[in-house]
């Protein structure tokens, strides 16, 4: 068993290739060292107790000592107990200095990227697809992203049904997407490259497979395919929207225009109706602009694959 | 027919079809069976109506084995699916009700009542009572228990079985995203589970504080029955809380109300803390009698008593108080900011420190030891190194900026099987192989045993470590499928193998019992582990009263005094004994309680109301009723010690 | 059934004392359901979607009348004890009555209130506020409600029995659980409906 254990030590750092453990920007790479860290102050933990552990099974077993060896009655000692007390707090301490650093690291504008103002992009969740809203450039897609390399994204997350994970491993960890509050997630690329990407919580039928591709390009690639985008895609409608947000998986999606103008995020809610009316009824309709351009939708879907 | 359609099965396949005949099949067989042994009447005065704490305690772990078995064919059916990549063995929907009926059956059905079980079986005769405080509040325990238990798995074959995720988050588990009724059984029958828990709860605080044998403070209780206190404080503490939850989420399925809703202010996020505020402290309600059976097993086959007896109390006192001060780290990644995630990962974390001093103390009871690997001593053994890892790997969640790596992934799934196995369930089968011969009079076979032991080892560690490699390498939980790409196939592979290990121990323990039943000497007398404390020193299997006189004691280790230090446990001559008589009332009111929240579940109002009078008839009737219980003679004593092999003392 | 004589009659035998010890058990675990109903109002209270919100709706009249009810028949009850100790059974029925009398006239205008929300448009569905508001108080009004039942189903055993060990001791631990019952209502009072009105 500690052979099997150790077998899994050597495979963690022997190849390096689990995502986790593969960062591509500052975030995840903060999260990789912490996870090395802590496997290797545990794994000086671990191997303690075990060496403990078969030390007393060795030396005092009953087949080695004599028939009459009558063991001791022992009380507890302040000495030993104040080492078993003394020297985990001082782990702890140690841990507990790294995780707090590294929660505010994670909770804040990459490090190296403060200066610059970062890519605001709303990921907003529904059964069982991602809506990738571009305020900045004023697009949309489902089910796939292309970011900039080198520059801080600002993820906006909420759902438009149960509760979701927005989770791009190689990019950073995950955070919830819930109807009724807007959370934010920091993440930066530091290199070009095609992630995989998740929903990571449980969200019903659907949840294996609801899945999306980021792809992190250098900037200049991406105003072109930004362009590109606004040339091609035809524009997201309120009803086209509606339709989207019916469960089920569609592919991958591109529009200009974003859902935002006329179903904006809970951000500014807490507690009222009136935006998530629209989320899961057909009955708040009638106070919004009504676009009329069904029947072109599903021919100039900009399909992306 | 739009009425029945409500009890139809949403997605029936033939294996649902094979359970419903199965089940109907094994009913009949029940009833034909008692019927031609003319056992009905065996059956309710012995047990349906029986108070004993030993009956209930053995009716409880009979109900917690079944309970194994039913979770347990839920987890090889999961491991299945996910073993090789795109496998169509199961649908979505049948992988999303089969992990939301593991978790919950494993958590509430199976872990809780087996604790329970060995809790009543062996508090009062390690405290030297004659039975728990309220004996017939024990039985209303147990059979509300045993309904929920039986209402919860019916689900299976009528309506469907709940489908959310046994944490069941809203709104996922509200009415618009989980149309079907699966989610009311989750809501009501844990509902019904819970108020016996909490009565079971009340019950041993009292027994324990108020029924100690003459001379046992509270430091000088065996380290089990701490353990059981704390527990049970925990359970009253954290129970209500789940009261409520629930409550508001069957307010939520069946009323139309706006709790956890998306609209009209609802919240899910509370729903996600009230579940974790009773949740966490739930895992120490779990692993807290564990503990307490660790310590027994391993004092007494190290032959020694236990090390750091105080920092034991001390460190499981401070471990619950923990327990309700951690639950945020569920949900790291809700979006509550590096403030609140630095407060609660500091707190999670510190519950290592208590921990490892347990950790320690057992280690140094083994010093200058005399070790005999018994089975349950194997159990315990194991249990060291495979719940430090399970344990190492929690500290490592508890570091909320990775926890956002870890979370949702297998790798939680891998640390907390890695805990909850080696912790709950080592322990439980420990204390069942330690405490069977005081049950039934016989002792399980050894050799069987610690196959079985090694085999349920090694399935652990060859099902649950791979899963922290596909955990890191991107593999979310709860995905009924994966695609070959992701390369995840390897590791699920190894954990379906470690699984059918896994199976093949538990069947083996199964085996020992119908062998040892069939094959074991009954000639054991009092104390066939040469242990330590007072429930060893009655006879086994236990007389109905337990003790013939009331011992006295003067540490923790009584029949160890008595053996080895010249001290007498038993003082005095038999004097008559007062016990509590049988009732078949809390039978009859929780099989109504079984019929309410059937009702419940299916919106069936007049079936609701007539069976909620019904429940308050059984109060009243109680009320009313006059029993003083009944008295056990010296000259009865006198021949039950004369049989049994002797008056002890 | 050994009774101590030293004790007064409600703690006069071991069981007894652990009926009242796992009474006190109980009132615990019934801290933590009204603290969680507590926690859940406080969170809740403001997410009143689209419908009226505790400053709308709360009436001062019936909660003063309520409070008063419950608080003399809190005092009552202490009193029918205390007769209960001194052992005039005619005494102790009379105040138990009256208690018994003050929770159903609270119990009404309770039944009243909650007409009285629902009508102003408050009603269990309406919003997470309202469905929280009519919780917190059903829950205790159903605790009202039940100690209703129960004491009367304790009169009517004092009347056939007398003040016996047992009688005494269910009185008793009753008592406990109506005082319980108004310091319940003393937060729901400050907490929910003062709280609300300011």
């Amino acid at each position: 068993m500690s052979f099997l254990f150790f077998t899994i030590i050597t495979v963690l750092t022997g190849c390096g290739n689990l995502l986790v453990l593969d960062p591509k920007g500052p975030q995840a790479q903060t999260q990789a060292d912490v996870i090395m860290i802590s496997i290797w102050t545990m794994l000086f933990v671990v191997i303690v107790v075990f060496a403990l552990l078969a030390y007393m099974l060795i030396k005092y077993r009953a087949s080695k000592q004599s028939d009459d060896y009558e063991p001791p009655h022992i009380e507890g000692s302040k000495v030993m107990e104040s080492i078993f007390v003394g020297i985990p707090v001082i782990i702890i301490i140690f841990l507990s200095i790294v995780s707090v650093k590294s929660n505010y690291a994670v909770e804040s504008t990459p490090e190296g990227y403060e200066d610059q103002e970062p890519l605001v992009i709303y990921a907003s969740s529904s059964n069982w697809k991602w809506h990738f809203s571009y305020p900045e450039q004023d697009i949309e897609t489902v089910n796939y992203l292309y970011i900039p390399t080198d520059r801080a994204l600002e993820f906006k997350l909420y759902s438009h049904g149960p509760i979701t994970s927005f989770w791009v491993p190689q990019l950073g960890g995950q955070k919830y997407a819930m109807a009724d509050m807007v959370t934010t997630l920091h993440l930066a690329a530091d290199v070009p490259g095609e992630f995989f990407g998740r929903n990571a919580n449980f969200s019903g039928k659907g949840f294996a497979h609801n899945t999306f591709n980021v792809n992190a390009v250098p900037p200049a690639e991406f105003e072109e395919w930004v362009d590109e985008v606004k040339e091609t895609a035809s524009p997201i409608t309120e009803d086209r929207f509606q339709e989207l947000l019916e469960p089920g998986h569609l592919g991958q999606l591109t529009f200009t225009g974003t859902h935002l103008e006329f179903s904006p995020a809970p951000e500014h809610n807490h507690g009222g109706s009136q935006s998530h009316d629209k989320h899961d009824g057909h009955e708040n309709h009638d106070h919004h602009e009504k676009h009329e351009d069904h029947e072109e939708e599903e021919s100039s879907d900009h399909h992306h694959h | 027919m739009e009425f029945f359609e409500r009890f139809a099965i949403p997605h029936p396949s033939p294996a649902i079809y094979a359970s419903m005949v199965a089940i109907g099949l094994t009913v009949i067989a029940i009833i034909a069976g008692l019927t031609y042994f003319k056992k009905w009447g065996y059956i309710w005065r012995e047990w349906l109506t029986t108070v004993d704490h030993k009956r209930i305690g053995i009716m409880y772990l009979i109900s917690a084995l079944l309970m194994l078995f039913r979770g347990g064919v839920d987890a090889i059916m999961m491991r299945s699916q996910l073993a090789v990549p795109g496998n169509t063995l199961l649908d979505a929907q049948h992988y999303n009700e089969i992990f939301t009926t593991h978790g919950i059956v494993m958590i509430l059905f199976m872990a809780m009542p087996f604790i329970i079980a060995l809790m009543n079986f062996v508090v009062p005769l390690q405290i030297g009572a004659r039975d728990v405080a309220f004996p017939r509040l024990n039985a209303l325990s147990f059979w509300l228990f045993f309904f929920a238990a039986m209402l919860f798995n019916i689900s299976f074959v009528v309506g469907g079985s709940p489908d959310a995720g046994w944490t069941s988050y809203f709104p996922l588990a509200g009415n618009e995203h989980s149309p079907h009724v699966g989610t009311n059984y989750y809501m009501i029958a844990i509902q019904i589970a819970g108020l016996g828990t909490l009565m079971t709860g009340i019950n041993f605080i009292v027994t324990i504080l108020k029924m100690r044998a003459p001379g046992m403070t509270l430091m000088k209780m065996p380290m089990f029955t701490w353990s059981a206190l704390i527990t049970n404080v925990i359970i009253v503490f954290a129970f209500p809380v789940l009261t409520i939850a629930l409550a508001m989420g069957t307010m939520d399925r069946l009323f139309g109300t706006h709790f956890f809703s998306i609209d009209n202010g609802g919240m899910d996020m509370l729903w996600a803390n009230l579940f974790w505020v009773w949740g966490h402290p739930e895992v120490y309600i779990l692993i807290l009698p564990a503990f307490g059976i660790y310590s027994e097993v391993i004092s007494t086959f190290a032959r020694r008593n236990l090390y750091g007896y105080k920092s034991m109390v001390a460190s499981m006192v401070i471990i619950s108080l923990f327990s309700f001060l951690v639950w945020v780290h569920h949900f790291f990644t809700m979006g509550q900011g590096a403030f609140v995630n630095s407060i609660f990962s500091v707190t999670t974390m510190a519950i290592a420190v208590p921990t490892g001093i347990k950790i320690f103390n057992w280690l140094f009871t083994l010093w200058k030891g005399k070790i005999v690997m018994t089975t349950p001593m194997l159990y315990s053994m194991l249990f060291i190194p495979i719940f430090t890892i399970g344990g190492v790997t929690g500290v490592m969640l508890g570091m909320s900026a990775a926890d956002y790596q870890y979370h949702n992934t297998m790798f939680l799934v891998a640390h907390f099987h890695l805990v909850i196995i080696p912790g709950v369930v080592f322990a439980m089968l420990a204390g069942l192989t330690y405490w069977w011969p005081k049950m039934f009079g016989f002792m399980l076979n050894e050799r069987i045993g610690k196959w079985a032991a090694w085999l349920i080892a090694v399935g652990t560690c060859v099902a649950f470590f791979p899963m922290f490699i596909s955990g890191l390498d991107g593999q979310a939980r709860r995905m009924y499928t994966y695609s070959e790409a992701t390369g995840f196939g390897f590791w699920n592979m190894l954990s379906f193998i470690g699984a059918g290990i896994l199976a093949i121990g538990f069947v083996l323990i199964v085996y020992n019992i119908y062998y040892s039943t069939r094959y074991a000497t009954r000639d054991i007398g009092a104390d066939p582990w040469d242990a330590r404390t007072l429930e060893w020193a009655t006879h086994s299997p236990v007389p109905e009263y337990n003790f013939a006189i009331t011992p006295e004691v003067n540490s923790s280790e009584a029949l160890w005094d008595e053996k080895k230090k010249g001290h007498k446990l038993f003082k005095g001559s038999y004097q008559e004994i007062h016990m509590p008589s049988k009732s078949g009332v809390p039978f009859i009111m929780s099989a109504i309680f079984f019929v309410f929240g059937f009702a419940m579940i299916f919106s069936l109002w007049i079936l609701a109301i007539v069976s909620l009078l019904g429940i308050f008839a059984c109060l009243i009737h109680r009320s009313f009723e006059q029993d003083h219980g009944y008295h056990i003679s010296v000259k009865e004593i006198e021949e039950t010690e004369a049989k049994m092999g002797g008056a002890k003392g | 059934m050994k009774i101590d004589h030293s004790q007064p009659l409600e703690y006069g035998t071991e069981q007894n004392k652990m009926n009242i010890l796992g009474f006190w058990i109980f009132l615990g675990a019934e801290i933590m359901l009204f603290g969680t109903l507590f926690a859940s109002y406080f969170t809740l209270e403001n997410r009143i979607g689209s419908g009226p919100s505790g400053a709308d709706i709360f009436e001062i009249t019936p909660i003063i009348i309520e409070t008063f009810l419950l608080l003399t028949s809190s005092f009552t009850i202490g009193l029918a004890i205390h007769a209960m100790r001194l052992g005039r059974q005619k005494a102790m029925l009379t105040f138990f009555g009256i208690t018994l009398v003050l929770g159903l006239a609270f119990l009404s205008v309770e039944i009243y209130e909650f007409f009285h929300y629902v009508h102003v448009g408050a009603g269990l569905q309406t919003s997470a506020f309202s469905a929280i508001l009519l919780t917190t108080l059903g829950t205790h009004g159903a605790h009202v409600t039940f100690g209703l039942l129960w004491g009367l189903g304790i009169i009517l055993q004092i009347k056939k029995r007398g003040l016996t060990v047992e009688t005494t001791n269910k009185s008793f631990i009753f008592s406990l659980y109506w005082h319980f019952l108004d310091v319940v209502w003393i937060f729901i009072f400050s907490f929910i409906y003062l709280k609300g009105l300011m």
